[in-house]
């Protein structure tokens, strides 16, 4: 393997990575089609996703030109419903994998840097959170909070950033004693500018494998929840709030239950893969070998 | 070990204050007659009756006091204890769990030997595609998915339900679905524990001196490779009770996960607090015992006795 030679390009170094291992790039593949997809879905929609049309109640799918995926009970298109049901999932990954990064990793620094009783309270907080099946947590959340996608997103980010947390203190754990932090220490600068310039962009890596593998299971979860009917409610084209309305019509439209679950299958796998894919490539333990 | 008091009391804390400060009032949906009015005198009698009308931190102690001598409280749904129903749900839980990870081991420990024995093969391949799809399938949807298959177009086992006490006709489907996707995930860690072990120098040693590879996977490395697999299957368990939730809605299965969203949708909060709680204890139970099968299973550890 080929290491570049500017020492801090890691960035590079890791896009050059990424594009040896083929099931990282199968994953980013499929996650830039699924967004771009998401972003156009407006052009590439062949109906309005939430339009009524009780005269063309669930027609099969690859039947009608009007209608590629078919119908569901009140008529309304497959296709575009799964394609503005690509924006929802997206959107609610993204953000609270970035809300939760931004918290759990703020406070996972704070704490390992600091240690002591800051430290202790956030870790048995992250290990309360963590002695609990994160779903069951999630459900009761969503279910007190009341119906709807906003409370979805609170609950999934009430359980995500432990594991920010987490990752971001074991590594600051061990910089803590490197030289470079003691150097700057020593220097006299602020604990805050230490934090923030020295320490966070060593643990950058670490953060974004969990947050690739944290959107798999946020898009996975919270498809979930609105399957249980706590998130999206209708006429909103979610993928799980879909399977859900589709599930009572399996025996004769079967297709309104398989297309929104391979939707979120291909989905939820982009970002398994890619995640896995930049595990392995940047695990500090992985031999580069010249 | 000591530490898990404090994240239990936390769970507690959290899970009482979630409920309290919940919108909606239980009493005024459970006095609600079926004319929609709520008489406010009986709304009164109910909130006092169900201590309601005390501030939050004696509600808080009176609960986790009662809580300790293993009383849950009465369900504002149908006025009987919630541990009854808890332990009635538990067991129809337990019963799902089980067969899931029998399910979830026998097919992933095998798979995850044969891959790693035959690493980069077709077959490993194959086993790592079908994992990696495994590991991000919907359970909701497999489960629809089995339901469709053998319950509506072949008619071979039932759709739903629970049937005589969970008989075996019944508990199939869900526990296949449950199982598929922790069983993902052991037989991918069984595969890179096997591919450890049988990099190791002894596995060297014992082929050298003329072991028979039988053995050498069979004894040597498989029993090394088993050690994080063991650890699984605690984590296994959680992950089982948290899919409990969705697989238990949909296939009508009397147990924890399905108690838990009835009691949302009803509002009953002793009931969700209670089961909240008790999924948490059994959740750091669990912890605990895979915790000390380690030592049991690996000698190379030990606690220090402090």
């Amino acid at each position: 393997m080929k290491r570049h030679d500017k020492y801090d390009s890691w960035v590079i170094d890791a896009v050059a990575r990424v594009r040896e291992s083929r099931s990282a790039m199968l994953g980013l593949a499929i996650i830039v089609l699924l967004v771009l997809l998401a972003i156009f879905a407006p052009q590439l929609s062949p109906n309005d996703p939430t339009d009524v049309c009780l005269g063309d109640r669930l027609i099969s799918p690859f039947t009608e030109s009007k209608y590629p995926l078919g119908t569901d009970h009140l008529g309304r298109c497959v296709l575009s419903r799964l394609l503005y049901g690509a924006r929802i999932s997206l959107a609610v990954g993204i953000t609270v994998v970035g809300i939760s990064t931004v918290i759990g990793v703020t406070l996972g620094v704070v704490s390992g840097y600091y240690g002591g009783i800051s430290d202790s309270v956030i870790m048995r907080f992250v290990d309360a959170t963590l002695s609990l099946p994160s779903i069951f947590l999630a459900v009761v959340i969503a279910g007190m909070l009341g119906r709807g996608l906003a409370s979805v997103m609170i609950a999934l980010v009430a359980i995500e950033w432990t594991s920010y947390a987490r990752v971001a203190r074991g590594s600051v754990l061990s910089l803590r004693e490197k030289e470079f932090v003691e150097s700057a220490r020593s220097l006299g600068v602020r604990d805050s500018y230490i934090m923030a310039r020295h320490i966070l962009p060593n643990i950058i890596a670490p953060v974004i494998v969990v947050a690739t593998i944290g959107m798999a299971y946020v898009v996975l979860a919270a498809a979930a929840l609105s399957f249980l009917g706590f998130g999206a409610q209708p006429p909103t084209p979610e993928w799980g709030a879909m399977l859900n309305a589709g599930r009572v019509y399996m025996r004769t439209a079967p297709y309104l239950t398989i297309f929104p679950g391979l939707a979120i299958m291909l989905l939820v796998l982009a970002f398994n893969l890619l995640g896995d894919g930049l595990r392995d490539i940047l695990d500090p333990k992985r031999v580069v070998i010249e | 070990m000591l530490q898990l008091i404090p994240a239990l009391l936390l769970v507690s804390v959290v899970s009482f204050s979630i409920i309290y400060f919940a919108p909606g009032d239980p009493a005024e949906t459970l006095c609600t007659g079926p004319d929609g009015n709520a008489n406010p005198k009986s709304v009164e009698e109910f909130r006092i009756k169900m201590g309601l009308d005390k501030p939050f931190h004696t509600q808080y102690l009176i609960w986790l006091n009662n809580v300790l001598h293993g009383d849950f409280g009465y369900s504002y749904q149908s006025n009987t204890p919630v541990f009854d129903h808890i332990k009635q749900a538990f067991g129809a839980t337990f019963k799902l769990s089980v067969v899931s990870l029998i399910i979830s081991l026998a097919i992933s420990i095998p798979l995850g030997i044969i891959s790693a024995i035959k690493q980069n093969s077709p077959v490993d391949v194959a086993c790592m595609v079908g994992a990696s799809l495994g590991v991000s399938m919907p359970n909701f949807w497999l489960g629809l998915m089995l339901m469709l298959l053998f319950g509506v177009y072949l008619g071979w086992l039932p759709v739903a339900g629970y049937g005589d006490g969970g008989d075996l006709e019944h508990i199939l489907l869900p526990a296949i679905t449950l199982g598929t996707g922790s069983a993902a995930i052991t037989a991918r860690l069984m595969r890179s524990s096997m591919l450890e072990a049988l990099g190791q120098d002894y596995i060297q040693t014992a082929r050298a001196k003329g072991v028979s590879e039988r053995i050498v996977i069979g004894k040597h490395a498989l029993k090394n490779a088993l050690i994080p697999v063991v650890t699984m299957v605690g984590l296994n368990f959680g992950y089982l009770l948290n899919g409990s939730i969705v697989v238990e809605t949909i296939f009508g299965w009397p147990g924890i996960g399905r108690l838990t969203i009835d009691s949302i949708n009803m509002r009953d909060y002793m009931m969700v607090q209670g089961c909240i709680v008790f999924v948490a204890i059994l959740f750091v139970v669990i912890n605990l015992l895979v915790d000390i099968s380690y030592r049991y299973i690996d000698p190379r550890i030990r606690y220090e006795t402090a």
